[in-house]
């Protein structure tokens, strides 16, 4: 079989899924009476077109960088974690918990605190899926699934009852502090004009990408990244050079439900500071199909979760300014995830042919 | 709890358990053939979503679960082609193929009816009705059993006496026909399959389009019999609460009826929290009821099923050796 050059295989295999993936939804909107060429340009214009978009792209492209990198860790185990949501869910627990725990005199206190709560609630609701799948082989992805719902049934609980505060109606946790408030881009000095005003990317941002560079010295650094690699790769050869298959697939889950769940310091903490139902808003499942578009890379998954910053934003004003509903971006996350993710093999097929007639002919011509 | 809790119960049970049942034989012919399918779940939501149209529509329930079918089988191809065709991983294509539906649906029904994603209440003969099995009166009056034929199994729609028939008859496909014995086959080692000269890529298309089909009864049956019409994920979760049961009933038709029946029991349970507080004696929260079946889903898979040996070249694709 011919090999691609590298330069096919990781930039224009991914590019012809990606167009293939928008020219369907394209069709989508189409199909229900919508205007493709308009709503293209209120997407490019809502992501990309102004400070203001900026500022909403970047926020989203945060928290799917958390995400995505929970979702890459896991997948190297050759663990399939479809729970980031569930997790990022109970990081959202976490961060509340810590923050409304002590009135923080600064911010740069906060953060810290906030993030080993995030990560440890995240963490924790990974355990259990990961232990049944590593000692009772119960399938992760059915269990992980059963635990979003779970989680969300939990949050309802908790947020209708012992962390509602008194008098208040809202299914929500009282606001934080102000010594809890992550300072947003736009009120961090030299970086102000970047972004407009209530714009809510924060400086979680920086950590995001910290732990992009994290999870890469992890992976391709570390001994435990590399036995969790091995064993990823094959389960009887790691057996066979003595890496645990149970230690491997519990710490890479813990690491990747307390990735999931370290997203909370951006949407709980620096977004909405408080905690409200479904914080989490889907950034866990958006996790998968950034893990799959970034070839489970952390620099692959940095700019997966650009685009789909992007597209998410872009999304949402497409449900505001046009007919066209906002469920258009599971449609589009859906079809990233399918050519990406299964139908890699039929645009690598096509392009190994056409590679193939393209040399024919130069062979011809010389 | 009186026994009369107990019927209403069953009855609920059995209710809920046949969406259950249809999705877990679909799920056991695709992975009994070697392909995973974790997009039971959206093939159920695009097939209710289909279907509650078409019978709104036609004013034809069946007519609604042809159409249910249908895309339910268009589901399944689109996973069939990169699953069998081209190698794809098959957890992500099922995956995939889920938040596909579930956007799609949304968009269908709004761009449709209007109605923030729900499609219009279906009546009369746009819904599969109760119907009344025979002798329901002359039985009903017999202590014990009266009630749990007239209540449980009597009243339900058709859809729910076709997902039990179809047991026995999955059970004979797969035990006593040359193609069931070809489909176990192709699900432990599609090598010998191939060498005996049948064709292991269109025994897989089969399957998937066989669990296509069924999972568009379970879809229509959501629809179009228990409820009536279709709603924004109205599936919550049970394509994956009946592979949580294939694996439960060890990939096995009868198994796949107790075990659906007990996953029926656990959302009847949810259901049904007034006769959870009567047998208990304190409140439940709701939202527990609500993560009820989820919680008890995953105890079962945990606990008590043994060993439970999934087909052995399942989630492979097969490469023909040249």
């Amino acid at each position: 079989m011919n090999k691609l050059p590298k330069w096919a295989d990781l930039g224009l295999v991914p590019l012809i899924n990606v167009a293939l993936a928008f020219g369907i939804s394209m069709l989508v909107i189409l199909a229900i009476g919508g205007d493709p060429v308009e709503a293209i340009k209120v997407m490019v214009e809502g992501a990309v077109g102004s400070s203001y978009a900026w500022g909403y792209t970047l926020y989203f492209t945060t928290s799917f960088l958390f995400t995505g990198l929970s979702v890459t860790v896991a997948y190297h185990a050759s663990q399939f974690n479809i729970g980031s949501e569930g997790q990022a869910q109970l990081g959202g627990l976490g961060v509340a918990l810590v923050c409304l725990a002590v009135p923080w005199p600064h911010w740069a206190l906060a953060l810290p605190a906030a993030m080993i709560g995030a990560a440890l609630f995240g963490l924790l609701w990974a355990l259990i899926p990961a232990w049944l799948q590593a000692k009772r082989g119960s399938h992760i992805v059915i269990t992980t699934i059963m635990f979003n719902y779970i989680a969300s049934a939990l949050l309802v609980y908790l947020l209708g009852g012992v962390l509602k505060p008194e008098g208040s109606s809202d299914p929500a946790t009282a606001r934080f502090g102000p010594g809890a408030h992550l300072p947003a881009l736009n009120e961090v000095p030299g970086l102000g004009m970047l972004f407009a005003n209530n714009t809510p990317v924060n400086i979680s941002f920086f950590v995001a990408v910290l732990a992009c560079v994290a999870v890469w010295f992890l992976l391709f650094r570390s001994r435990l990244g590399y036995e969790i690699r091995a064993y990823g790769k094959s389960e009887s050869a790691a057996i066979y050079a003595g890496i645990s298959p149970t230690k491997v697939i519990v710490i890479a889950m813990l690491i990747s439900g307390g990735l999931a769940g370290m997203m909370a310091i951006n949407n709980v903490m620096g977004e909405s500071e408080r905690l409200v139902l479904n914080s989490a808003e889907g950034a866990g499942f958006i996790g998968i199909a950034v893990a799959l578009m970034g070839r489970n890379h952390p620099f692959g998954v940095f700019i997966a979760a650009l685009l789909f910053g992007m597209l998410y934003q872009g999304g949402g004003e497409l449900g505001l300014w046009t007919s066209i509903p906002i469920e258009l971006r599971i449609v589009l996350q859906g079809l990233v995830i399918l050519f990406t993710g299964a139908l890699n093999g039929m645009s690598e097929r096509a392009v190994i042919w056409v590679f193939a007639k393209l040399s024919a002919k130069q062979g011809a011509q010389a | 709890m009186s026994y009369l809790d107990l019927i209403a119960l069953l009855d609920s049970t059995f209710r809920l358990g046949t969406p259950l049942l249809l999705a877990c034989l679909a799920g056991l012919f695709s992975e009994r053939a070697g392909i995973f399918d974790i997009g039971l779940e959206g093939k159920m939501l695009a097939a209710a979503m289909a279907s509650a149209t078409v019978a709104y529509f036609t004013g034809s329930a069946w007519v609604g679960l042809g159409a249910g079918i249908v895309a339910s089988v268009l589901f399944a191809l689109i996973h069939g082609v990169a699953s069998i065709t081209f190698r794809g991983n098959q957890l992500i294509s099922g995956v995939a193929l889920n938040f596909l539906a579930s956007g799609l649906t949304v968009l269908a029904a709004q761009a449709i009816f209007h109605q923030g994603g729900r499609t219009e209440a279906l009546r009369g003969a746009a819904r599969f009705n109760a119907i009344e099995l025979p002798f329901t009166a002359q039985i009903a009056p017999v202590p014990v059993i009266g009630p749990l034929y007239s209540t449980v199994l009597s009243g339900d729609s058709i859809l729910s006496y076709i997902a039990l028939l179809l047991v026995p008859l999955t059970w004979w496909v797969l035990y006593r026909t040359r193609f069931g014995l070809r489909l176990r086959a192709v699900g432990e080692n599609p090598e010998s399959v191939d060498t005996a000269g049948i064709s292991v890529i269109r025994l897989r298309y089969c399957a998937v389009i066989i669990t296509g089909v069924l999972c568009g009864l379970a879809g229509a049956y959501l629809a179009t019999a228990l409820q009536a019409g279709f709603g924004k994920e109205m599936t919550s979760g049970r394509g994956y609460i009946a592979l949580a049961a294939l694996i439960f009933a060890k990939w096995k038709p009868w198994n796949a009826l107790g075990a659906t029946m007990l996953f029926g029991f656990f959302q009847a349970l949810s259901l049904r929290g007034d006769i959870v507080e009567r047998v208990l004696h304190f409140q439940i929260p709701g939202p527990f009821l609500d993560a009820l079946p989820y919680i008890l889903t995953v105890i079962a898979l945990a606990g008590f099923i043994g060993k439970s040996v999934a087909p052995k070249a399942g989630g492979q694709p097969y490469v023909k050796e040249r």
